[in-house]
């Protein structure tokens, strides 16, 4: 069985040390406090002014990368807004491919304990992870399309994988169990859901309309990743807690 | 248990193995274990992050000690990754800066209550409340920029109240150096106790200097600015009590002997059977690398190591909660303030330090800003808010 949710000797509450807690809560109650309400503020504030930014959007490498068609099209709107957020897409798909791969060594390898009491079909993951890396070369490819650079970081990228950080952190611990996993993977999934959504609009919003048409089908896709994520996820806990629940 | 230090000639270096698997153990419960098992991991990886730091430098200045320091020094490093290895991943860097300010409180409070010299036993009590000091800020920083508990690592032994506010910790270098032991009269605890503190503020200066950049809120990045200053005076505190001159093989046998010394005081009082199993081990190891030492010792200087070392090892650091001890000397000296290497009343502090403090502290002081009306409460001071 899934021990997630076991009883056992958690010593982080006040309740497992009453006699200390207690002693803790008056020392704090008791100590005097100069009011020195605005000086947070002041160091905030010294910390914000004249900021930078995380960094740049790179500028399409060859001349005859502005002169293709597909940028030629997008111009008079802000087509770097569109590489951007490709980037990000391109770099959130490829963590989404090794995200799964943990998942799936998490279910072929975990103990007992670490195991929901539902199978999860290996080979679905499996099908999933194929999916995210067929999205990624379809990044590659659609920023290709544009003259732009592939293998560069965006400033979205950037704030994207620090955001996921601690999703790939939680999945590949293998302390964690696989529906913790999944709760972590949910997320993961839901936010790429809304991504998808919004680049397809994006690209309808530049004219780019045959690769509006490539981002709907991976759209379907991750659809399909997030309804089963959380139904898996759902079950999972369910489970857990002595409800009989049938696998779809 | 009593260790005859010159009796006990512990694991063979030879027999002083390890896998990668064995490297890299299960870690330890962040939920489950008791906050006193961390403690000791931590201020562990400290002692050993020092023997190395040492080693190093010692093979720097002595040509023929290179072998058996570098033969010695890649099991303590080993040793350095079981022990850090054993702190798991959920901790965060701010719940593990947390716990390294509860080893700080604790152990130097310990130390200060075992420790025979009053001056030495003074400094300890000095630096604890400016450790404890940092433990409120944490904790502040913890609530208010990831919205956790602090209580949820301390598990209720560490007061979280104010000590010698940090922001008027910052004395010209002068004033954080200290007078340092007679390393022909002291008693050999001494030395020991000025090595474990020594090497628990070194190891916490250089966490915090490692981990300070990786935060993105702006306060945060400048209260692990601040702080780790404090830890740099605090390792100029520590590091200037030590006699500098003891020879380097004596220095390298007082970090042999206080290595089998901790380990030992970790085997007296650890709960967790696997944990203490480790350090049973690394016991046996240490006692391995004193007594190849106490043999080059007898072989360079031509002395006695009873001169230097004691036959058994002190009573073991008292690895539980200091709270009426702590209470106490902040009750009676968190006025205190250092003018040179003595300790005085905060009128009669020297206008060196005043001055560095006031350049410093001119844009304002993160400690303060963070630290602003912070009172700690069970479950975040938003549970407070709405009690």
């Amino acid at each position: 069985m899934e021990q997630t949710a076991q009883l056992g000797a958690n010593k982080t509450g006040i309740d497992m040390s009453p006699i200390d807690s207690k002693e803790m809560l008056e020392a704090s109650e008791n100590f005097f406090i100069k009011p020195e309400a605005s000086v947070a503020y002041q160091i905030d504030q010294f910390f914000r002014e004249g900021v930078e930014p995380l960094g740049s959007v790179p500028l399409p490498g060859t001349v005859k990368g502005v002169l293709k068609s597909a940028l030629k099209i997008a111009t008079g709107r802000h087509p770097e807004v569109l590489i951007n957020k490709l980037g990000e897409r391109l770099a959130y798909e490829r963590t989404g491919v090794r995200i799964y791969e943990h998942l799936i060594t998490k279910c072929i390898n975990s103990t007992p304990d670490k195991m929901t009491e539902m199978k999860i079909p290996v080979e679905r993951l499996t099908e999933f992870r194929n999916q995210e890396s067929q999205h990624f070369h379809l990044l590659i490819k659609s920023i290709k399309s544009l003259g732009a650079d592939p293998t560069a970081q965006t400033p979205d990228a950037d704030a994207s994988g620090v955001a996921s950080a601690g999703f790939i952190k939680v999945i590949a611990d293998p302390r964690t169990s696989v529906s913790q996993s999944l709760q972590a993977m949910l997320a993961v999934e839901l936010a790429d859901k809304a991504a998808w959504e919004l680049l397809i609009r994006l690209a309808e919003d530049m004219g780019l309309s045959e690769m509006a048409t490539d981002f709907k089908q991976a759209l379907h896709q991750e659809d399909t990743h997030l309804v089963q994520v959380k139904e898996w996820y759902e079950q999972s806990i369910r489970s857990q807690a002595g409800v009989s629940v049938s696998p779809n | 248990m009593a260790i005859k230090l010159f009796d006990s000639r512990g694991t063979p270096l030879e027999r002083q193995k390890f896998t990668w698997r064995e490297l890299t153990p299960k870690p330890l419960s962040k939920l489950d274990d008791d906050a006193f098992t961390r403690v000791r991991v931590i201020l562990m990886n400290g002692i050993e992050q020092q023997a190395n730091r040492f080693q190093h430098m010692c093979g720097q200045f002595n040509r023929d000690l290179r072998l058996p320091l570098a033969e010695i020094r890649r099991v303590e490093h080993h040793q350095q990754t079981m022990v850090n290895w054993l702190l798991g991943a959920d901790h965060s860097p701010l719940e593990t800066t947390i716990g390294y300010e509860q080893v700080a409180i604790e152990v130097t409070a310990a130390v200060a209550q075992q420790e025979p010299n009053e001056y030495l036993a003074q400094t300890y009590r000095f630096g604890m409340l400016e450790d404890f000091d940092h433990l409120y800020r944490y904790s502040a920083l913890l609530d208010r920029v990831e919205g956790k508990d602090a209580n949820n690592i301390l598990q209720s032994y560490t007061d979280i109240i104010p000590g010698r506010p940090t922001s008027i910790e910052h004395r010209a270098p002068q004033d954080d150096l200290r007078d340092h032991y007679d390393h022909k009269t002291a008693e050999p605890i001494s030395k020991m106790n000025a090595l474990t503190i020594y090497s628990g503020e070194y190891q916490t200066r250089d966490y915090y200097m490692n981990i300070g950049p990786t935060f993105s809120d702006p306060i945060a990045r400048a209260l692990y600015a601040e702080i780790a200053s404090i830890e740099e005076q605090h390792v100029t505190q520590y590091g200037s009590i030590i006699d500098p001159n003891e020879t380097w093989l004596e220095k390298w046998l007082l970090s042999e002997a206080n290595e089998v010394y901790t380990y030992y005081s970790c085997v007296q009082s650890e709960k967790n059977s696997r944990l203490k199993a480790i350090w049973e081990r690394f016991l046996d190891y240490e006692l391995g690398h004193l007594n190849i030492v106490t043999e080059l010792f007898k072989k360079y200087e031509g002395r006695d190591p009873a001169e230097v070392l004691p036959e058994s090892l002190p009573d073991p650091i008292a690895f539980e909660s200091q709270r009426e001890f702590v209470r106490k000397i902040l009750s009676q000296e968190v006025d205190l303030r250092a003018h040179g290497t003595q300790y005085v009343h905060e009128s009669e502090e020297g206008a060196e330090s005043q001055e560095y403090r006031e350049q410093l502290n001119s844009t304002g002081s993160p400690t303060d800003a963070i630290g602003a009306n912070y009172r700690w409460h069970p479950g975040t001071e938003l549970a407070r808010q709405t009690a």
